[in-house]
């Protein structure tokens, strides 16, 4: 019998109510382990006011072959973006 | 450095896709797990990373030596804090190397075996407590050295960890310098123990950037890989160049006759360190090596009931949580 503990990603939220950030991963025999360890290891300087483990082996990633296929589309809708649009200046502030 | 003499692997393979490869290391872009990469860079990255994480771990044991006996309760607790540190080091470390399909316990079996190595500096022992301070002068102040350029290496999950670390090496090297610094203001003794600890780890520490670029056959391709950044005598000649005025200030003395500034180049000449000596400790003669690697066997044959105690219970638990639904 293997005894290698699965792999959980850890995600951590600092203190200015931010989402919660991936910063790394860790082995950890169950989830409650996991919330212990990333204790130890991802928040020894105050990083963080809340921890999720999520079992790595349950995250679909996209493939890095569908890169163009899923992001490219956004390149060409520049009209998305605020800067886009002129607004004279004697609007003020927009 | 902490990754000493890592081989890189020839690769064949398409030579388009290679190309490819190259042109997005170049262009300043991460490699990340899942993309196409050579053979040859998967493979010495995993030797690289791998052996600076267990560097990370193996590290922990000079230092550790000193916890129980540190002289003062506060000097405990920086000491606990900082090997505490050196253990997530090497924690982010396999987590990287993990990610390039091998797992957390081939790297340690392959450490365990001897086929894997860790830095030559940890194979030195720890004698006094002004050891302790030449260390996170010195040994981390070397391994700053290093790391802080590998933060733009072209591996994403590598680079990554290098910035965490980097984030809390500089306690590491300030709290060693302050350690000593007490001790070279103290009395005769104290400073004569502080100047011994220098002496003793000067050289040493001088090895951990490899051998000269002249005789380190493994540099060109991790260079273009950019998996290594800057060659082992640019490191070196950057860490003597800042130690000394360091050690200046402390009234200490750097243990080389020949070391000079060099108006012309702009920085010390110095005295290599006996090369003989660091290939001996790499093969595993060094005054430590077996003590290191038998702790190191200790506690992994001693921790196995625990990991497999809490993998069990852990199966356990979610069977019953299975049944329950
Ligand atoms: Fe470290
Ligand atoms: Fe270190
Ligand atoms: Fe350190």
């Amino acid at each position: 019998m293997s005894s290698e503990w699965p792999l959980w990603e850890v995600f951590i939220r600092g203190q200015h109510g931010l989402n919660h950030r991936h910063v790394g991963s860790l082995h950890a025999p169950d989830a409650e382990l996991a919330i212990r360890h990333a204790r130890d290891v991802y928040t020894r300087r105050n990083e963080g006011v809340s921890i999720w483990v999520v079992p790595s082996a349950q995250i679909t990633a996209s493939a890095p072959s569908e890169k163009g296929p899923l992001f490219e589309p956004a390149n060409d809708k520049v009209y998305r973006h605020p800067t886009f649009y002129d607004i004279p200046d004697e609007v003020g502030h927009m | 450095m902490y990754a000493q003499m890592v081989k890189s692997e020839a690769t064949e393979e398409d030579p388009e896709k290679l190309a490819a490869f190259q042109a997005r290391i170049d262009a300043g872009e991460r490699i990340e797990p899942k993309d196409w990469m050579p053979e040859g860079y998967r493979k010495t990255l995993i030797r690289q990373i791998g052996q600076h994480a267990h560097s990370e771990i193996v590290g922990q044991l000079p230092e550790g030596n000193w916890i129980t006996r540190a002289p003062t309760l506060e000097r405990k607790a920086i000491l606990l804090a900082k090997v505490q540190d050196e253990a997530g080091h090497g924690l982010y470390l396999y987590c990287a190397a993990e990610t390039l399909g091998i797992s957390r316990d081939e790297l340690t079996e392959q450490l365990l075996s001897g086929k894997m190595k860790y830095s030559s500096i940890f194979n030195y022992p720890t004698l006094t407590w002004a050891d302790i301070g030449a260390v996170g002068w010195l040994v981390d102040g070397a391994a700053i050295m290093n790391q802080v350029p590998l933060q733009r290496t072209s591996f994403g999950p590598y680079a990554r960890a290098m910035v965490r670390i980097c984030k809390e090496e500089s306690f590491h090297q300030r709290q060693g310098y302050d350690l000593i610094r007490k001790m070279a203001e103290g009395t005769p003794e104290q400073k004569a123990m502080a100047q011994d600890a220098l002496n003793r780890f000067w050289y040493p520490s001088l090895m951990m950037f490899g051998p000269s670029d002249k005789d380190s056959v493994h540099s060109t391709q991790s260079m273009a890989w950019k998996i290594k950044i800057n060659t082992n005598d640019e490191l070196r000649q950057k860490f003597v160049d800042q130690t000394v005025p360091q050690a200046e200030f402390l009234g200490l003395t750097i243990p080389d006759e020949n070391l000079k500034w060099n108006e012309d180049k702009g920085g010390y000449d110095f005295s290599e360190p006996d090369w003989n000596e660091f290939y001996e400790v790499l093969k595993g003669n060094g005054p430590c090596n077996a003590d290191r690697m038998e702790a190191r066997t200790r506690a992994w044959r001693d921790g196995a009931w625990v990991r497999d105690g809490l993998m069990a219970h852990a199966r356990k638990q979610a069977t019953r949580r299975v049944a329950a639904e």
